[in-house]
């Protein structure tokens, strides 16, 4: 059985987009910049791309940006924050521990420049507290960042109290939404969100394409300079294909939402229950808040990358937040910013799953997993020590 | 191209001599779980030759391919060969690693080593 169930990595590219794709590559491949047909043609496709897109986040038009994808877009929208806060001598930023590394390694970069960063702590559910988004805000901040929901653990930020907090303090508010779109419903005007970042690959779009809303009337600060395109904010020449097959793969989305979530809700439910019954494991993040597609475990007594590898072995495709696929010595971020501690972090799985997913291979990610987990502790010195109560149990 | 060489992943996914030796005279025990890698080495060794040895590892699929090469390497041999035992003998011996995992193959290298060293403790007079 071969079951891919990394969507939060990136997604299968939809018929829909794919064909899209390819008429923008064969038929209409001008560039939009052209005064000739078919450059005018791609022209006019791309604007209609734009209202595609800002219809489904309830933007207008010209408040969205297309981008090379969602780290562009972090990266460019916290810059133009930062701009705009120095001119008034605002070099504050509110964000949160668990954040992309697209705002992360921004932010430090910032800080380097003399901006100060105040990250908020996410609690053991995997959820920022408002109220203490409101009280991190200073007179001299100039921007809150947070993300819609968590890459890793899936959990869904209350987005709209922060951003009304936000509101209520005259301080921009920017969330990377690109585990969030084309998942669950966002509506910028409702949710009260100044900037929000996009990727095209995670809701079934190509790779390489995503990009930036921001709230008319906020001036933008390239990160790339050399062109006219995109308003002059953002040189090169338009990616046609990929923001055409974008457009698609978005509204595709948005359009069955209603019918998809619920299933893929349903289906992550019954993995849920079912790894939850592996002894000493535990769900990482709060179980209602989160991504319907997102499960992730920890596993006591066991090593991330080596069960990935076996599970990849039957057929499965998963991640985890171990050190070991990350290269470096610490586990994830996420993991230890909700505060599990390394010993636990480092036997990690996350499962985020598609459309596609079925009963029957759900059932098998469990049986597998079981298996998976109950082979690599039997020959686990840390799980014999937790065994013979020479270690207590965390989980 | 795999993230493993295919003796790496022979090792993981059968990896040779795993499990516990009750009465073993030499045991070693390296690394911690804050790090993502434990190893713990058991050997048998009778009149200076390792009889028998087998391990333990919590950690990535090279830490457990490592450990499995490593006890390989020195099943039975005499004790003064398996103290020449290099991470780099090991790793030669898995075809290769990716860099970053060479840690594992210390790690192996360090375990039979840590093991070694309690056999010497318990039995002094076998140490010249």
């Amino acid at each position: 059985m071969k079951i891919y169930a990394d969507n939060a990595a990136t997604t299968k590219m939809s018929r829909t987009a794919i064909d899209t794709m390819v008429k923008y590559m064969e038929d209409t491949y001008g560039n939009p910049s052209s005064l000739y047909m078919i450059g005018q043609e791609a022209k006019e496709a791309l604007e209609e791309a734009r209202e595609t897109v800002a219809k489904v986040i309830n933007a207008e038009p010209r408040e969205i940006l297309f981008t090379s994808g969602g780290s562009e877009a972090d990266n460019q929208a916290i810059i133009s924050a930062a701009v705009i806060g120095a001119k008034k001598g605002k070099k504050h930023i509110v964000s949160s521990a668990f954040e992309h590394h697209a705002v992360l390694h921004t932010l430090a970069k910032l800080e380097k420049e003399g901006y100060e960063v105040t990250l908020v702590n996410v609690h053991e559910d995997g959820l920022v507290r408002p109220e203490e988004v409101e009280a991190a805000i200073r007179d001299d901040t100039c921007l809150v960042t947070i993300m819609m929901a968590n890459n890793e653990i899936g959990t869904i930020q209350p987005i709209r109290e922060i951003g009304a907090i936000c509101r209520k303090h005259g301080v921009l508010f920017h969330t990377d939404a690109v585990q969030a779109v084309g998942h669950v419903p966002i509506d910028v005007k409702a949710d009260n969100i100044d900037m929000l970042s996009a990727s095209a690959h995670k809701f079934h779009g190509p790779k390489g394409t995503g990009f930036l809303y921001t709230k008319k009337g906020i001036v933008l600060t390239n990160v790339i300079e050399g062109g006219a395109q995109e308003r002059g904010k953002r040189a090169g020449t338009e990616n046609v294909p990929g923001i055409m097959a974008m457009a698609a793969a978005l509204k595709e989305a948005a359009d069955k939402m209603e019918q998809t979530s619920p299933y893929i809700k349903g289906m992550r439910d019954r993995l849920i229950a079912g790894l939850k019954a592996i002894p000493h494991s535990a769900i990482n993040g709060d179980e209602e808040h989160r991504l319907p597609s997102n499960a992730n475990f920890c596993f006591e007594g066991i090593e991330g990358e080596s069960l990935l590898l076996l599970l990849d072995q039957k057929g499965i495709s998963a991640s985890s937040g171990s050190a070991c696929t990350s290269g470096s010595l610490d586990p994830s971020h996420v993991l230890l910013a909700i505060g599990r501690v390394h010993d636990v972090a480092h036997g990690s799985l996350r499962l985020s799953l598609g459309e596609d997913i079925t009963e029957e291979q759900v059932d098998y990610i469990i049986r597998s997993v079981g298996e998976v987990v109950e082979y690599l502790r039997s020959f686990s010195p840390v799980w014999r020590d937790l065994q013979s109560g020479k270690a207590q149990h965390i989980l | 191209m795999a993230l493993y060489s295919d003796k790496v992943m022979d090792h993981f996914l059968h990896p040779r001599n795993v499990g516990v030796i009750e009465d073993a005279n030499a045991v070693g025990e390296v690394g911690n779980a804050k790090c993502g890698d434990i190893m713990k080495m058991y050997l048998k060794i009778e009149d200076g030759i390792i009889e028998d040895v087998k391990f333990e590892t919590f950690g990535c699929g090279s830490a457990i391919a490592s450990s499995s090469m490593a006890t390989e390497l020195i099943k039975g041999k005499p004790v003064e060969e398996a103290m020449q035992l290099t991470n780099k003998a090991v790793a030669e011996a898995l075809d290769g690693l990716p860099d970053y995992k060479m840690h594992c193959s210390v790690l192996a290298e360090e375990a039979i080593r840590s093991a070694l060293e309690d056999y010497y403790k318990n039995d002094p007079e076998e140490k010249e």
